[in-house]
């Protein structure tokens, strides 16, 4: 049909392209018109400004979890450092002289230019010390030095709340 | 563009000067030449704007809306783009590429947008304007009475410039664009010469003003003798070739990006590109002012005999339509500043700089200001109530239906580019050959006939 040449088809069908392209052009007016009338409905997201939120089960930027008291759940028993495929965790053990959990981290830092963000240490923690949970992505930086994530830096970061407030529990992840 | 505008604030200046009559018969000549080429030319920007916003909406998309003047922090939807684009444009480095015939590449972007200025010269813009003292003015640069051979003359001047473009660039793509397009040029001007001696018969004329005003009255009886009654096929094919003059889609072979890089502009940079680019807004705009005013009435408000020039130039009437005009203004004025305030209340705190404000600068701006003014108008002054003072209101609502009908036929031409996808070159030929012209031949003796016969 594409090719045929338009010497075949003749002036019926040529005034049938015409009635086509008048409804063609009510197509599009109709979507103009709804676009106009309901702008709120458009896909687009006016990014910098609005962010959607991503899906809960995003592998996003880890954070360190705390007990109740403030200290880090982490106990410093490297099973995610030793699960890291990118090994780009490097953690510093101390020792607490009177907490029951005696081990903590002294240091704490993830090499965000070298994480492959796959979430294994995630996996492989038997606390639920780390997660990946924080709803952000790993910024740019200007300096190599700005993209290894400290303690207290992975300390600081919030988990993201999902609109409907779901908050993703551990075996979600 | 600025020039134009100190040309017509020259000649407004000498005319108030020499009072309004055949004493500033030197300004209202400097008037006449700025009118179309200040029209022309400021109907550039909202065309691109309802190019890029048409199109936007009508793929669900939201458009340009970001760039903003600072401190008043206004982007009116998307219009200062256009302030932007000029930035772009003329800071950008003047390329000449050393490959190119360096005359007539240069020459062809000036080429075009001269061609496409000098088209609108012929265009009666509002009835001529009879003073009391006996003057007479015209609303158009070139009063001829082959106003319409000069259209068609000065139209097809424009093929040079596509041709030279993409011959002078040296470059295969823009040669190839160029042939494209003084094909397409060609066999389509031959439709449009066709559908617009249709018209020379029913208006036995080729002057623009004896067409508008033989437009006047009723046809068959009941529908108005607009010419897209009395001749709806030469309306038809005239659409379709004034598409393809323009170079537009669905006839945009000759910048196919999608085969040719950008056709026969592809070395352009800079503002030569600017020029071509306006040129083809020029070129439309040009084509819709044409259209009107053969086949829409021209600068006629409404068909029939509905506001016809010689009730509207009494004072009387002329005061009793303005002030249900202004009345109208100062509505819908009102009604937009309404609106700008509720939108400024839901986006408010989407910016953070002076955008936030845009919503109340509009509204006082373009909004309340104008309503009030509107309003005051209305209820302090009441009209003109001198001869003089009916001929300048017929005028203008002449003329704004004028600019209106033009505004709506270029938003026809921007709606099919974003409705029809673009034809294949032999399609094209094939279309404008086999079919338009045998058709506009048929349609040509079935005018004749029906003339002939008394029935147009």
């Amino acid at each position: 049909m594409a090719n045929t040449p338009l010497k075949q088809r003749g002036i019926a069908r040529e005034g049938g392209y015409l009635l086509e392209i008048v409804k063609g052009m009510g197509v599009t007016f109709s979507h103009l018109w709804k676009n106009i009338r309901q702008p709120e409905n458009r896909r687009t997201v006016a990014y910098p400004e609005i962010r959607n939120p991503f899906p809960p089960r995003f592998r996003s930027v880890h954070r360190l979890t705390r007990h109740a008291d403030g200290a880090p759940r982490c106990t410093a028993c490297m099973c995610c450092a030793t699960g890291c495929p990118a090994g780009c965790i490097h953690i510093v053990a101390a020792e607490y002289p009177d907490r029951p959990i005696e081990k903590y981290p002294a240091r704490f830092d993830i090499d965000m230019l070298k994480c492959v963000e796959c979430g294994l240490c995630v996996e492989s923690c038997p606390c639920d010390a780390i997660r990946m949970d924080t709803g952000m992505v790993p910024m740019p930086a200007f300096t190599r030095e700005d993209f290894i994530y400290t303690k207290e830096r992975l300390l600081s970061h919030e988990p993201q709340v999902a609109p409907n407030g779901y908050r993703p529990r551990r075996g979600d992840l | 563009m600025s020039a134009l505008l100190a040309l017509f604030l020259a000649a407004a200046g000498f005319i108030f000067w020499q009072g309004f009559g055949a004493e500033a018969a030197f300004g209202w000549m400097l008037l006449s030449a700025a009118i179309p080429w200040l029209f022309v030319l400021n109907m550039i920007p909202p065309m691109i704007w309802m190019e890029r916003k048409g199109c936007a909406y009508i793929q669900d998309r939201v458009g340009p809306e970001r760039a903003f003047i600072p401190g008043l922090g206004l982007r009116m939807a998307g219009l200062i783009h256009n302030l932007a684009d000029v930035v772009k444009l003329v800071t950008k480095e003047e390329l000449l590429p050393k490959h190119v015939n360096r005359t007539f590449y240069v020459a062809a972007p000036m080429l075009s947008m001269a061609v496409a200025l000098l088209v609108g010269a012929v265009v009666p813009f509002c009835h001529e304007l009879r003073f009391s003292d006996g003057f007479v003015f015209r609303a158009q640069a070139l009063d001829l009475n082959v106003g319409l051979l000069w259209f068609l003359s000065m139209s097809s001047i424009g093929v040079y410039s596509v041709a030279l473009a993409g011959w002078s660039s040296n470059n295969k793509y823009g040669q190839l664009g160029g042939l494209r397009a003084s094909a397409s040029m060609i066999s389509y001007e031959t439709v449009l010469g066709l559908s617009v001696a249709t018209a020379f018969l029913v208006h036995g004329s080729t002057s623009l003003n004896d067409m508008v005003s033989g437009q006047y009255g009723t046809f068959l009886e009941v529908l108005p003798r607009w010419g897209i009654c009395t001749m709806p096929v030469g309306f038809v094919l005239y659409m379709i070739a004034a598409l393809a003059e323009t170079n537009r889609s669905p006839f945009d072979l000759a910048e196919a990006e999608s085969e040719l890089v950008a056709g026969f502009h592809t070395e352009y940079g800079a503002f030569k590109f600017a020029l071509f680019f306006m040129a083809e807004y020029v070129s439309i705009v040009v084509q819709s002012l044409i259209i009107v005013t053969i086949f829409l009435g021209g600068w006629q408000p409404l068909p029939w005999n509905l506001l016809h020039h010689d009730w509207l130039v009494e004072p009387a009437n002329a005061a009793l339509v303005l002030r249900w005009l202004l009345g109208a203004t100062a509505l819908g004025a009102g009604a937009f500043g309404l609106w700008c305030l509720k939108w400024h209340r839901t986006n408010r705190l989407r910016w953070k700089d002076s955008r936030k404000n845009e919503g109340i600068v509009l509204a006082m701006m373009l909004g309340f200001g104008p309503a009030l003014a509107a309003l005051l108008a209305v209820l302090l002054w009441g009209g003109p109530t001198s001869a003089d003072g009916g001929v300048f209101t017929a005028a203008v609502v002449e003329f704004s239906a004028l600019a209106g009908k033009t505004l709506f036929l270029c938003w026809v031409f921007v709606w099919i580019r974003w409705t029809v996808p673009r034809f294949r070159y032999d399609q094209l030929m094939h279309l404008a050959w086999k079919l338009l012209i045998p058709l506009g031949l048929v349609n040509l003796i079935g005018t004749a006939v029906l003339v002939k016969t008394g029935v147009i």
